[in-house]
């Protein structure tokens, strides 16, 4: 027993050439200096903001904020307070973020599978679409934008008026008019109906492919899923006695109008369209080249089998092709999504009242500098994270089950 | 020959060749009238491209305007035609490029730019891949910093100027110093650190040493003859590829110690270059940049300040480097684990199977998408005018509030914009080229 002990004293290193006493005590200096990193600047911090006479803490936001937000989807007023404001900002960015991912993939597909068209000169054009939008900053993309919608856009006050469309939608330097359905309690309905139709055709896929195991026959899935969607709604609204007006704008100087201003209809403003054209147009670009190299990535043999077995062309592409291509497709998709929320925060050097442009005013309206700049930061790390979240899901979700 | 040709039965007459199948018409018939749709296409898109291009060339070419109006009112003509209006950029090219840089003293700025544009090139050929680059690119530095700001050189300055270039002339020149270390055996101090070190330190010592005693000496200076111009009012270009380029070669080495501890087996050094990692890529650019302009002043004791220019650079490089660490990492996950375990049979040390084995191979694999994220960061430095600092795009901003150019901004943007195109575009074709050579040993 005593001979054993010694022997292993003897082959064991001293304490600090054992590389797991090194590791230990590696860390332990690591985590003290990053600490005492952040102790150091957060103390300076509080002694500095002290100094300024400035209270730290979240309490500002239950204070007046004093100024008004161009636009928003709730209600909002100068009365109302910081916080709101920083709900509206956040509402804002998730607008614009939510139409823009919409818009940006529809371009990006488009523009990824025009890129491997046979056809010469609409392949060219894609690339030379993608090669310039992917090199210019966006930041400059979206100055053009605002000074095309805000400089070379016709004054609707002018000789000349609003660029007219169709005399429903009016194109100026103010932005986008166009007529809007008059708020009926039909709508909600209407919504509801979308609602229940969605679940319905859920529950019509899983009913289908049960049917196709038992017994090899394919519902046509497509078709009433397309009925049950439009139809559903239709109904409702022939129900409710079919509401079908528009408030349609008048432009300034129109003789029912005003003189200055548009009267009616939906307003879309410069700013937002700015920000909104600039961000789709720019991710697209990167996106069609991820959607481009995810169909290139599926061999062409599986295409071949696919005929082989006999399956039409749409369904080799449905069934065959495009899983495996969106396998290879999603994440980074995912991550363009994520960059086009972040540069939504672009919005502040054109006016757009997103989360940081409203959180900028209040820093310097109340000089909660860290504060403010916590609570933006905040929300678009809860945002990172959550896509991040659903991306792992969905690849676990679509992993190839492999023996 | 002939005869026994003839005996054999004639050839049937050749059939006519197959219909088009080669030269241009076949060809346009093939790429762009294969179908019907993609007939409608070319035609569509072929029309919407001849009225784009003539309604450039139109606007440039045909309708150009040359002519200046009197002095005060360059635009006097340009307001009253349509056409791309040349005097703009005759007038305000300096201000786009240089931004606020003194006029006078343009030529400073220009010839920095030059020498760094020198620089890149010379850093895409492969065959100047050798430590001399980096001395080059320190010389190229240190000259371009002289001719930016110009003024007074210190002896200071000029010290640890030289001193820090020291290492990388020894790096070019192994042979210099290299044996005198070994001629005093025994000494504990040289045998540790190396003859070169031990007289690196020892100078740097005496010179504090001097700069704590009489700093009237060291403060002496060497005078450039070039006028001061503080970097508050630099701007243009040369900001813009300060920032990303001093950006981007600062955050490199930080980018590789992140992507190294996450990477490490001590879960303490790991969870903190994660959550470093991560934080800074689920936030904008912008809210950083805000960060360093609005809360840096707060994080210094009372008293220290630290200029604009330097805060941005110093959020560039935070932002930079947490990028760099993933595609870093990207590189070291794609060596084998044969080459770890090889590295430690020899009994290496961490840092010497890190520096010796591991990354030269990981990062000759991450070159190409290295270049990849410098073009990103280059364009993301645009952001920088957000908090008031006037790079390139601010330059083509600052053009357009002169009065008598106000409204003018196809002319400005156009131009800021094919600047940018050409550095991004010339450097993501040498990324793909690059990605092509370097596979030569893998594909087949």
């Amino acid at each position: 027993m005593a001979i054993q002990t010694q022997d292993s004293a003897q082959t064991r290193a001293a304490i600090w050439n054992d590389p797991r006493a090194r590791a230990i005590f590696w860390q332990i200096v690591v985590v003290i200096l990053v600490v005492a990193g952040l102790w150091y600047l957060i103390g300076n911090v509080i002694e500095n903001r002290n100094d300024q006479g400035i209270a730290s803490g979240y309490g500002f936001l239950e204070r007046e904020a004093g100024f008004e937000i161009s636009e928003s989807i709730i209600s909002y007023g100068a009365a109302n307070t910081y916080g709101r404001a920083f709900l509206v900002g956040i509402l804002n960015t998730f607008i614009v973020g939510a139409l823009g991912i919409v818009a940006a993939t529809i371009i990006g597909t488009i523009m990824g599978i025009a890129r491997l068209s046979k056809n010469w000169l609409i392949a060219k054009v894609a690339s030379a679409y993608v090669e310039t939008v992917r090199n210019i900053p966006l930041l400059l993309q979206l100055f053009v934008w605002y000074a095309v919608i805000t400089e070379s856009m016709p004054n609707p006050q002018d000789e000349g008026g609003p660029l007219s469309i169709l005399g429903i939608a009016y194109l100026s330097n103010r932005g986008f008019d166009i007529a809007a359905p008059v708020p009926d309690p039909a709508f909600v309905w209407m919504g509801v109906a979308v609602v229940i139709a969605v679940i319905g055709i859920i529950f019509l896929r899983r009913y289908a492919e049960k049917q196709q195991a038992a017994t090899g026959e394919r519902l046509p899935v497509l078709l009433y899923s397309l009925v049950l969607l439009i139809g559903l709604p239709l109904i409702v609204w022939l129900v409710s006695g079919m509401p079908t007006d528009w408030d349609v704008p008048l432009p300034p100087g129109h003789p029912d109008g005003n003189r200055f201003r548009f009267v009616g209809g939906a307003n879309v403003s410069p700013e937002f369209m700015a920000l909104f054209l600039g961000l789709s147009i720019y991710t697209a670009g990167f996106i069609a080249e991820i959607v481009r190299s995810g169909i290139q990535a599926v061999p062409w043999g599986q295409t071949e089998a696919a005929s082989a077995l006999g399956l039409r062309r749409g369904l080799v592409l449905r069934l065959v092709v495009l899983p495996q291509a969106l396998r290879i497709i999603i994440p980074p998709t995912t991550s363009q999504y994520l960059n086009l929320v972040k540069n939504s925060s672009l919005a502040v050097a054109i006016g757009y009242p997103d989360l940081v442009s409203v959180g900028n005013t209040t820093l310097n309206q109340t000089g909660q500098a860290l504060e403010a700049i916590s609570l933006f930061m905040a929300v678009y790390l809860i945002i990172s994270l959550a896509i991040s979240a659903f991306m792992n899901w969905y690849n676990t979700h679509i992993k190839l089950v492999e023996r | 020959m002939t005869d026994q040709t003839a005996g054999a039965a004639t050839p049937p007459p050749s059939r006519p060749p197959p219909g088009l199948s080669v030269g241009p018409l076949a060809w346009i018939k093939h790429n762009l009238f294969n179908s019907v749709l993609s007939s409608i296409g070319t035609l569509v898109v072929g029309a919407v491209i001849v009225w784009l291009v003539w309604t450039v060339f139109d606007w440039i070419v045909l309708n150009g305007i040359w002519e200046a109006g009197p002095e005060g009112e360059e635009s006097a003509t340009c307001r009253q035609q349509y056409g791309y209006c040349f005097p703009f950029l005759q007038d305000m090219w300096g201000t786009i490029l240089f931004g606020t840089y003194p006029g006078s003293e343009r030529w400073r700025p220009a010839m920095a730019v030059l020498l760094i544009i020198l620089m890149l090139v010379m850093s895409a050929l492969r065959v100047n891949w050798r430590p001399h680059l980096l001395l080059a690119w320190y010389v190229a530095a240190v000259l371009a910093g002289i001719l930016m700001f110009g003024g007074v050189l210190s002896l200071a300055t000029i010290f640890w100027i030289v001193m820090l270039g020291a290492p990388l002339v020894r790096r070019v020149m192994p042979e210099l110093g290299s044996g005198v270390g070994q001629e005093i055996p025994g000494n504990p101090v040289t045998d540790r650190l190396g003859l070169f070190w031990t007289v690196w330190l020892a100078l740097a010592a005496l010179f504090v040493a001097v700069d704590l005693l009489a700093p009237a000496v060291t403060g002496a200076g060497f005078d450039t003859g070039l006028r001061y111009v503080p970097n508050t009012q630099w701007g243009g270009l040369p900001l813009t590829l300060g920032l990303s380029l001093i950006g981007c070669g600062v955050a490199f080495p930080l980018g590789i110690l992140l992507a190294l501890g996450r990477r490490s087996n001590m879960p303490a050094i790991r969870v903190i270059c994660v959550v470093y990692i991560e934080f800074i890529r689920g936030v904008p650019l912008i809210t950083i940049l805000f960060m360093a302009s609005v809360l840096f002043p707060l994080f210094l004791p009372e008293g220290v300040t630290i200029d604009k220019l330097l805060r941005a650079q110093v959020g560039l490089i935070l932002f930079a480097a947490a990028y760099l660490a993933e595609v870093v990492r990207g590189g070291l996950q794609a060596i084998p684990k044969g080459q770890y375990e090889a590295a430690d049979s020899l009994g290496l040390t961490y840092w010497q199977k890190t520096r010796l084995i591991i990354l030269p191979q990981a990062l000759r694999i991450s070159i190409p998408p290295l270049v990849n994220t410098f073009i990103g960061f280059f364009k993301d430095t645009s952001l920088v005018i957000i908090i008031g600092l006037f790079d390139l795009l601010n330059g083509g901003r600052i053009a357009l509030t002169e009065p008598i150019w106000r409204g003018f901004y196809p002319e400005s943007y156009t131009f800021v914009a094919l600047i940018y195109f050409a550095f991004c575009f010339s450097l993501s074709k040498y990324s793909q080229w690059l990605e092509g050579q370097m596979n030569t040993g893998h594909s087949r």
